[in-house]
């Protein structure tokens, strides 16, 4: 069952000026509950404009988004429910921090959702430990962490409001490799353990194709792809064509077939690739090196 | 939403009042202001809004712009109308209980309405039509003289440049700030006042970290570029007066007449 929808989904920035545009046009959607999707799309796609209707922060100019089945927009008071139920972190989140602790910062959307103060408190613990802050952390100010505690800060207050969808514009934006894989795999974790919907922007094919299971495409305000990482990433001529391209590794892995390397094609991560190459190599009982 | 704000926004274009002088639209802006509230005589409120009317028409700007910029202060034309309506004593139109409004005071808010609106739509015609860069140079031009007391001119221009230049930049970050709270499920827009200012709160201090992050990164990209303030500064973009300016203030002066003359005739 479809969790979000989108129907002729289409968003006209600033109409009746000189700077009308579209941002979205007629997108049709349907993201299954519990999947993991990577959302793809150079500058000024539409990726950013797209999500930020999935939780009714933009409303369309015309077309629907449903949640569930219901038409998110069909009651305008219940607006608010919606955003505690699709939790959405925008790009360098750590600049909406506020308040004076970490834990306070982190409690403002349960709070606002109405959970009783133990609530809170479990809400908030449990959302740390998924992004691995220390409880230590918990009564310091976040204005005295480091960028990288502070974005988990920031994503842990989206998390603590246990949204049944969480989307991620690119999480880790400006963040050193190390911190981005940290990251990446924080969000895979609390995908695994809480069957929570994810869609995760970024610029990186090679993380999309770590961690999503299925890519949506934005090309010019519209729908490009929405399938299987691999399905999308097989069509990796019209992706460069588009000014994306797809993993590295997939790109190797073109050129050694073109050289006649018997490797297989739709390779898109390293571990494959380790796996297929070694099917390559002589088995055991092949003749050793002279050492 | 904010970014439906246009006051103050300029829209870039190529039509004659694009290409004036900036400081040739400053001093028509003052004197347009002047004008307006020269007007005393009914009739004599045609000479400005006929004049606005062919300067939007040559600005080729829209006017649903143009009259969008009115909406902010349509609750204060509405306020102060009413208020002069009931206050001002003279005949009364008709007497109900407490309230007498008067006809003095009718015509006193209908004046007023069409000052200020003439005076938004008419100064706002200066920001559409100018670069804030235009504006602070004609503005240092202007003010040059004032150096001669020993008036930071440079300084202040500078200062206008970059308020200016971080507006569209600020509108931006308090939009996405608002989101992400609203996200969060922050309620800016319903509860009473103190509730209201409440949630201002977790809009306003991400906002004020950020200004004056941007501002300490902007000093230190300035220091960078060995910015040490107007003293020998030259420009690549020099200001110059063309016919089109002369004609332009000619036609400034001619409407100041022509108020003048309504007045003293009716």
């Amino acid at each position: 069952m479809a969790i979000l929808k989108t129907e002729h989904l289409t968003y006209r920035y600033s109409p009746g000026t000189p700077f009308e545009k579209a941002a979205v046009s007629d997108v049709n959607l349907e993201i299954e509950e519990g999947a993991f999707v990577g959302v793809i799309g150079h500058t000024g796609s539409g990726k950013s404009t797209l999500i930020q209707h999935f939780n009714g922060l933009l409303r369309p100019s015309s077309g629907h988004v449903y949640l569930d089945g219901q038409d998110i927009w069909a009651d305008k008071k219940k607006i608010r429910s919606v955003r505690f139920q699709v939790g959405l972190v925008f790009q360098y989140p750590e600049y909406q921090l506020f308040e004076e602790t970490v834990f306070k910062d982190i409690a403002f959307g349960p709070t606002n959702m109405g959970m009783t103060p133990d609530e809170v408190k479990r809400a908030v613990e449990e959302a740390m430990e998924f992004v691995g802050l220390s409880a230590s952390l918990a009564q310091k100010s976040p204005f005295d962490l480091s960028g990288g505690q502070k974005r988990r800060v920031a994503i842990a207050g989206v998390m603590a409001m246990r949204p049944r969808v969480l989307i991620l514009d690119e999480p880790t934006a400006g963040l050193d490799p190390k911190g981005r894989d940290r990251i990446l795999k924080q969000i895979r974790a609390f995908h695994d353990q809480t069957k929570t919907t994810v869609l995760l922007v970024s610029h990186s094919m090679e993380d999309i194709a770590d961690y999503a299971e299925k890519a949506l495409v934005m090309n010019h305000a519209k729908l490009f792809a929405y399938d299987t990482v691999e399905s999308v990433f097989s069509r990796s001529k019209e992706l460069e064509e588009l000014g994306l391209s797809v993993p590295q590794i997939t790109r190797v892995f073109h050129k050694l077939r073109a050289d006649g390397m018997p490797v297989r094609e739709n390779v898109y991560t390293i571990p494959y690739a380790i796996k297929d190459l070694m099917r390559q190599l002589p088995k055991k009982g092949g003749v050793p090196h002279d050492s | 939403m904010i970014r439906d704000f246009t006051f103050g926004q300029f829209f870039p274009g190529n039509s004659i009042l694009h290409r004036l002088d900036p400081r040739t639209k400053l001093l028509w802006t003052i004197a347009y202001i002047v004008q307006l509230f020269v007007c005393d005589a009914w009739i004599s409120y045609l000479v400005p809004f006929l004049y606005l009317v062919l300067v939007i028409w040559i600005s080729k700007i829209s006017w649903v712009i143009v009259l969008r910029g009115v909406k902010p202060v349509l609750p204060l034309i509405v306020f102060t109308s009413v208020l002069n309506m009931f206050f001002v004593t003279g005949t009364p139109i008709v007497s109900i209980g407490f309230f007498h409004p008067t006809y003095e005071g009718l015509a006193l808010a209908v004046r007023l309405t069409l000052r200020i609106v003439l005076l938004i739509m008419g100064t706002s015609m200066l920001t559409y039509t100018t670069s804030p860069i235009a504006l602070t140079d004609g503005m240092e031009q202007l003010l040059r003289p004032l150096e001669k007391l020993r008036f930071p001119v440079h300084e202040m221009s500078m200062i206008m440049s970059i308020a200016l230049r971080f507006i569209p930049t600020l509108v931006e970050e308090t939009d996405k700030i608002m989101s992400a709270q609203k996200a969060r499920g922050a309620d800016m827009e319903s509860g009473s006042v103190i509730e209201r200012g409440k949630a201002m709160i977790p809009l306003l201090i991400p906002l004020f970290v950020s200004a004056f992050r941007r501002a300490e990164e902007l000093a230190e990209a300035m220091e960078c570029r060995c910015y040490r303030g107007g003293e020998g500064r030259t420009k690549l973009r020099q200001l110059c007066y063309t016919l089109l300016d002369a004609w332009t203030l000619l036609s400034a002066v001619v409407a100041f007449g022509l108020v003048i003359g309504c007045n003293v005739l009716f």
